[in-house]
């Protein structure tokens, strides 16, 4: 018999509050292209991106830190499929522990020529420093900076 | 625990492809609790609760599916609530079925769902929106690169390499063709999988399990009802599950507590089932495992959470030694796994299904000889909340 289907999209907006934390970290970066993370007075450990309170000590964290701008690569992966509604690849991206922080924040990596994913992956090789690049305009968003090597 | 055990009396799965045209969303439920009904030789009047297992609402289209799979899963007028931890779902499912009999409540509970993945042209943009939104969610972040990036962790601590992981696809496809109901039954070569298109390196197309359509459900019951109707069972005998902190960023870095090229929490849960089992030496002790993997490469970290083998980092050289194929020491996903199947919402309950099938030796072309003690495992969220079983004949 024939089988019939019917097509569906769903498109919801929605219009999120970011909390204080998250708040004052963005607008660091977007006013003075600074990176800040929450530290835990119980463990010293300074967590990035900020919160509120450690999932480790379940503690309130007390006092804001400046980490980077240079930092160690922890993670990274090579995109080179189109995802519907995510970037155009390929694109780098990955975590990076900022010198002064004691967990990655992720992030686009830039300048690197992924012709090869191969030989990319010897260039970002975990442990590799890298430095963080601020765009010229920034609005508050994790987009607003990037990790390159060097 | 002799005398309130908690066994498995009814086993359903749907033949799993990528899309079932023929099948709404519930007709497909009611595909597998049809035959896990028949099996378990009951009518509906003596479930005394129903768990019902869906994963996020977005990859099947549907707002609260639950809804719709009320009547599927004969629902009406009993016990009835959903279980959703992402792909650790159908374990948890499972799992939440075990402790209403546990606690003494319910005598015969049904756990049942199904997945449509085939007809979301999106899952990765679903998957997209599990992060957080105010720190990560304007990064592309997925499932399978979240799991590439633990791939290359696992590279950078073990020395897993592409080919490493090529051999788990092989191996698992291999099964696979022997599983009827399995949705990816092609066998593949080496040379094949590493010539495959990359989607997120080190992961490449054959790395990467499919999207699928199917069904399952699974009767479970009190040792006590079991004795009673004299019916045919095996048994739960371990049970545990563990989460682990929302950051990935938290799992590298200075000293993390779970590293992410491992599977710490799954390891803490394990560990529990096991000693709830009275397990000391997996290794020796298990005959076959059906453990959650739905890239190669996460099927090394299941491995050593597992305890398969002596320390973290030598599944490499066992699988390639061998050592978990069919007629292996301990055959690892004889169905193909997750690899070649998952249907989201009830993958997780695929593994505990086919792990419990062996133990009872009705597998089929893919049972592993004399296997009477097996292990199941499901990983969901971000790596992040896992369940383990034991299931003994």
């Amino acid at each position: 018999m024939e089988l019939l289907g019917r097509q569906e999209v769903w498109n919801i907006t929605y219009d999120h509050a970011l909390g204080e934390t998250a708040s004052y970290f963005f607008t660091q970066i977007r006013d003075n292209g600074k990176i800040f993370g929450r530290r835990c007075a119980k463990t010293n450990r300074v967590l990035v991106p900020p919160r509120a309170f450690s999932d480790e000590t379940l503690l309130p964290t007390t006092e804001w830190v400046e980490v980077g701008p240079g930092g160690r690569i922890e993670a990274f992966t090579f995109v080179y499929e189109q995802f519907n509604n995510l970037p155009p690849p390929p694109y780098a991206f990955g975590y990076v522990l900022l010198d002064g922080a004691d967990t990655a924040l992720g992030g686009y990596f830039k300048g690197v020529d992924l012709t090869n994913p191969r030989e990319a992956a010897e260039k970002l090789a975990i442990g590799t420093r890298v430095v963080t690049k601020f765009a010229e305009q920034r609005k508050g968003d994790v987009l607003d900076f990037w990790f390159e090597v060097g | 625990m002799s005398g309130d055990r908690v066994g498995i009396i009814g086993i359903g799965q749907s033949n799993f492809r990528s899309r079932r045209d023929d099948a709404s969303y519930p007709d497909l439920v009611r595909e597998a609790v049809v035959p896990a009904m028949l099996d378990a030789k009951l009518d509906f009047d003596a479930i005394d609760a129903v768990v019902y297992s869906l994963s996020p609402d977005a990859m099947v289209g549907i707002g609260n599916a639950e809804r719709l799979g009320v009547d599927a899963v004969g629902g009406r007028n009993k016990r009835f609530l959903r279980v959703n931890t992402g792909g650790a779902t159908g374990i948890s499912s499972v799992t939440a079925a075990y402790y209403h009999i546990a606690s003494g409540v319910c005598d015969v509970v049904l756990t049942a769902g199904a997945d449509k993945v085939g007809e979301c042209g999106d899952s990765q943009t679903v998957l997209n929106k599990i992060w957080d939104p105010a720190y990560e969610r304007a990064l592309p972040l997925g499932t399978i690169n979240m799991l590439a990036m633990s791939a290359v962790r696992y590279m950078r601590r073990y020395g897993m390499t592409e080919e490493d992981m090529a051999y788990v696809t092989v191996k698992n496809r291999r099964h696979a063709s022997l599983n009827p109901r399995a949705h990816l039954r092609k066998v593949v070569t080496i040379d094949e999988v590493m010539e495959s298109r990359i989607i997120s390196w080190p992961i490449k197309l054959m790395d990467c399990c499919p999207q699928s359509s199917g069904g399952a459900a699974m009767v479970l019951a009190s040792e006590r009802f079991i004795r009673d109707n004299k019916l045919d069972a095996v048994w739960i005998t371990g049970v545990a599950c563990r989460a682990e902190t929302y950051w990935m960023g938290d799992r590298m870095g200075n000293n993390p507590t779970a590293e992410h090229a491992d599977a710490y929490a799954l390891g803490r849960s394990f560990a529990q089932s096991y000693r709830m089992a009275g397990i000391t030496d997996p290794a020796k002790q298990v005959h076959v495992a059906e453990l959650y993997a739905p890239f190669s490469n996460t099927e090394y970290h299941a491995i050593d959470a597992a305890r398969l083998v002596a320390k973290s980092g030598e599944s490499i050289k066992r699988v390639r030694d061998g050592e978990f194929e069919l007629g292996g020491r301990i055959p690892v996903n004889p169905s193909g796994g997750t690899l070649c199947t998952n249907a989201i919402a009830v993958t997780a309950m695929a593994r505990v299904a086919e792990t419990a099938l062996q133990v009872w030796g009705r597998a089929g072309a893919h049972q592993v000889d004399g296997a009477r003690v097996g292990i199941a495992s499901g990983n969901g969220g971000d790596h992040q909340i896992f369940g383990t079983m034991v299931i003994e004949a």
